[in-house]
Order: structure tokens, then sequence, then C-alpha cells
């Protein structure tokens, strides 16, 4: 990792109007979940649902999307990048380093606000946001991992994420079982899962389409292919006012 | 002392051919790449920057390959034609990281020196959202001149600067090749190119047209078909007399002037006068049909 690559990307990040986005969004989670607490009288499966359909399925993946462009996206599009490619530095150094800021980000404007979105709806004795607090730090990795390489195959890194965040996880699940077990949200859940115990679980609402063994392989073989794929792209990334 | 080498390099992008075999070698000193908008000068600097790969042929710097190098950063240079920077941060923040970016042992001194070499002391501190074009152009010279390198590649730096900015910049590349650097931009101006360019290479439509010296490339230039359109009292007649003359390649009346064309400029210039009083024929205007850069450019391509 390189602190200036690190300090360059997280202004990068926060410095322009879009980061405001990355506040809104949870501040309209922690809303809805003041609602829920009031509407369901702070029933922890009222608001293991909230944190799983909303939270999970649609606040992280969006987030992890705008933080993915906001890290490296961005600069590719308008060709800034140059500047730390430019250098004798590994891109596997500057990707890893570009995943940390993005990844630490994610934590804060998404991870922190899901499990705090729990405890306003409703929790007992802290263990549902703990459970999601868990699956979204594993979600969150992935995806960060996901889009940040999204965005040095394509440049149209932020069509593919979307359709992916809101038509696989969000609604080709509903209709087709199958694809629910393919899906980062699923493979997150079946850790938290196995931290509730079946039992719990099963009351609070909280259940993933797979196994945790299966979860956690998924989990990092994505993880790892998309990070190898991100540093082989980032190697041979062209650069060129022609095209 | 470095040198970039190209040999056979060709780039295409499915059917569209942008560089086409292209061999050349860039040595120390000032070379202009010169050529018209469309030519293939950015994407050749892209190739010798390690930002493309060409599709055959290779680039070497002193050697060593350039694409997929990043050591090679120690020795090169870059300043990109986009105007893109990490507009967030002040002038010197953005130098000062370069300089962090490239490892040197002594980021402060070496961002001061820089950002000194290129006159930006004074509005350092600013952020570079607020710069003109002509500062934010001088940041990039910075950024790249960090680390001292052997070969610098600009791109299109002349683009957007005042005529002030513009000579203080050749001021700068000229005593940075008399330092022994190899300095290398390009240009669609000759004017510009001529000025400071030890040697100049020429690229008409992804070709390496020409190569040389700025009297060189001057003497290809002049030294060409000229084409002129006459009109007159009596076209005819002194369409006959330049024939007769010798003095001219061909001429054309079917247009309802005169195109003549000649290849010994200095001759015709002064055969014309002389065969239109001979003949008592009356030049109302006499143009010369194509002295834009293009139609030169296209002449050395079809040479």
């Amino acid at each position: 990792m390189n602190v200036t690559v690190m300090k360059l990307t997280a202004r990068g990040l926060l410095g322009r109007r879009r980061a405001l986005l990355l506040v809104i969004l949870p501040l309209l989670l922690l809303g809805l979940a003041g609602l829920t607490r009031w509407a369901s009288d702070a029933s922890p499966e009222a608001s293991s649902i909230l944190a799983n359909n909303f939270s999970m399925g649609t606040l992280l993946p969006l987030m992890c999307l705008l933080v993915a462009t906001g890290v490296i996206g961005a600069e590719i599009d308008d060709g800034s990048i140059v500047y730390m490619l430019a250098k004798p530095l590994k891109r596997r150094v500057i990707l890893f380093s570009k995943l940390a800021v993005g990844f630490a980000a994610v934590f804060v404007f998404a991870v922190l606000p899901t499990m705090a979105g729990v405890a306003i709806a409703g929790d007992e004795g802290g263990e549902l946001s703990l459970a999601y607090g868990l699956s979204a730090i594993l979600a969150a990795i992935v995806y960060t991992a996901i889009f940040v390489t999204l965005g040095i195959v394509t440049r149209n890194a932020v069509v593919f994420g979307l359709l992916y965040a809101l038509l696989w996880e969000t609604v080709l699940g509903g209709y087709v079982p199958g694809i629910r077990a393919v899906s980062v949200r699923q493979w997150a859940l079946s850790v938290g899962e196995r931290l509730l115990g079946s039992r719990q679980a099963d009351e609070w609402a909280f259940a993933s389409e797979v196994g945790m063994t299966t979860g956690l392989i998924m989990l990092t073989l994505t993880t790892v292919g998309a990070v190898y794929l991100g540093v082989r792209k980032l190697s041979t990334l062209t650069l060129n006012s022609v095209e | 002392m470095s040198t970039l080498q190209l040999t056979g390099v060709s780039r295409w992008y499915g059917d569209v051919v942008a560089v086409n075999d292209v061999t050349m070698t860039v040595g120390p000193g000032v070379t202009g790449l010169l050529g018209p908008n469309g030519a293939g000068k950015s994407t050749l600097i892209s190739m010798m920057g390690g930002f493309l790969p060409p599709s055959s042929g290779t680039v070497t710097l002193d050697g060593e390959p350039v694409w997929r190098n990043t050591e090679a950063y120690r020795s090169i240079g870059l300043v990109p034609e986009t105007e893109a920077m990490y507009d967030m941060v002040t002038g010197w923040e953005f130098v000062l990281a370069n300089a962090r970016l490239h490892g040197l042992a002594d980021p402060v001194g070496a961002a001061r020196a820089a950002v000194e070499q290129v006159d930006m002391m004074d509005a350092k501190d600013r952020d570079i959202s607020g710069y003109s074009k002509g500062m934010k152009q001088r940041i990039k010279m910075a950024t790249s001149l960090v680390h001292d390198p052997k070969v610098l590649l600009l791109d299109e730096p002349f683009n957007g600067m005042d005529p002030r900015q513009r000579m203080h910049l050749m001021e700068l590349l000229q005593s940075l090749a008399t330092q022994g650097r190899t300095v290398l931009f390009s240009s669609h101006i000759l004017e510009e190119v001529e000025q400071i360019a030890g040697t100049i290479e020429v690229v008409v439509a992804g070709r390496h047209a020409a190569s040389g010296d700025f009297r060189r490339i001057r003497k290809l230039m002049t030294q060409r078909p000229h084409q002129y359109t006459i009109r007159s009292s009596d076209d005819r007649g002194l369409a006959a007399a330049i024939i007769a003359d010798g003095s001219a390649d061909s001429v054309d009346v079917s247009s309802g002037a005169l195109a003549v064309q000649a290849s010994d400029f200095g001759r015709f210039v002064q055969a014309l006068p002389r065969l239109a009083r001979d003949g008592d024929v009356r030049l109302l205007e006499v143009t010369p049909a194509d002295e834009s850069l293009e139609s030169v450019f296209a002449y050395l391509v079809a040479r």
C-alpha cells in the first residue's frame, strides 16, 4: 500500500460533490429505521426485514458502486489517473491502496449505518446488529472489489453495477429462485445466520439461501478473482485520447 | 542521455490504422512531432509513454520495452494532453504528491525545485480548479519534472497558451534540452516546431512522412509542385506562352481560370510577369492555390 495514493484517492472520493450522496443514502436508512421502530414496536423481526431488504439489498451495493466509481472510475474517465500510473509503482500497490480507501469509506458510510439502523429499528442485546454488521462487512469487501474492478474493465461500470444491484439482487431473485443462491448478499448473510444460530435466525427472519461453508468459499473466490482481474487490467490499462 | 527507439511500430483499432509502420529514433535535444490533427501523434506519444501497446513493432527506452514496465517512469516525464488533474488539491500539494509517488528521497525539495522551474511559486497554494489553462499547463510540467527525468514527453503542450506563456515554455524546453535531456513534443503548427526543435519528425495519416532538421523540412515543404490560379485578360494566350516557355509542368484552362502547376517555384514566379508583358496580357489575379499546411502534409505523404 502507498500512503500518497491513499491520500489522493480519499481526497478524490470525498472532495467531489457526489460525496453528498454518501451521506444522504445512510440518512435515508436511519429515517426508515426510525419509522420501522415506530410502526412495529421495535420488533427485531421487522428490523431484520428492513436490514435484509434495504440495507443489504439496496444500500450496500449502491454505496459500494458509488465509492468504487469515486476511488477509480472517475479518474479513469477524466484521464487524471495517468499521474498515478506514470510512476515507478507496482500497479498492484495502486489497486490495493484504492481498495483499502474504498473499503474504509464503505465501512463508515454503509456498514456502520446498517448496524445503527438495526439498533434503531429493533434489536435484542445487540445480537441482530452484530449479525448484520458482520454480513455487511463481508458483502462490502466483495462488492467493493467487484465494482472497483468493473470500473477498470469498462467505462460503463455504473450501468452494469446498477443492473446488478437493482435487477439481479432485488428483482430477479424474487422470481427465479436459482439466482438467489448466486448473490453476494446471500453469501454474506450465511455467516450472520450461523452467528445467530438457526433457531434465533428463523425467529428473526434472518435467512440465507446458502450454508456458511458455501458462502465463505464463494465470497473468497469472488474477491480473489475480482482483485486478480483488477490488477491485471490496471497493469495493461490503455490511455489514449484518440480511441 | 537516453534514447527512445521505435521500430516498425503500428497501431490499429479494429479496421482503423492509427499509426502505420513508424521507425524513428528520438535522442537528446528537442524533437518536434509535427502533423495535422488526427495524424496519430497522440497515439505515438501514448505508446512512447507506455500507455498503449503497439499492435506490432517495438518501443524501447535505452533498450528496455516501455509497455508494462513501470520502472521506465523513473526516466520518463509525461505531460498528457488531458486537462484533468486532481482538482481538489492545491498545485503545491499535487506536485508534492507526485514527488512522493516517485519515492524520491527529498520530495519537498524536489517539488519546490520543479515548481520554481515552471515559475509557479506565487500561485502554488491555490486550488488547481481555480487555475487558468496556462497555470494548469505549468503545474502539469512541474509534475513531470519533479523526478528530474531524462526523457520528457509532451502532448500538444502549447495548446491554449498565450504568447508569453508559449515563449516561457519554449525557453524551458530548450534549457532542459541543453542539460542533455531528450525532449519530445507534438504540435500541428510548423512555426511552433521549427522555433525550438532541433529535429522534426513529420507524421501524416499515421505514417512517418519526413524527418530531419527544420531546414530540411522547410525545403521539403517549399520545393514541391506549387499551384496557382491566374485570371488574366487572355488566359489561353498566356497558357500557350507558359507552356512554350517551359517554366511550368502543366496548365489547365478548363475551369474558367488558368490553373498552373510549377515544380520550380522560383523560375515560374520570375517568368510569369515577363511572359505576360511579352504577350501583352494583363494579369488580373495570381493566387497560390494550396498553401495550407494540410496540403503540404498531403504532398509529403504522396511523395
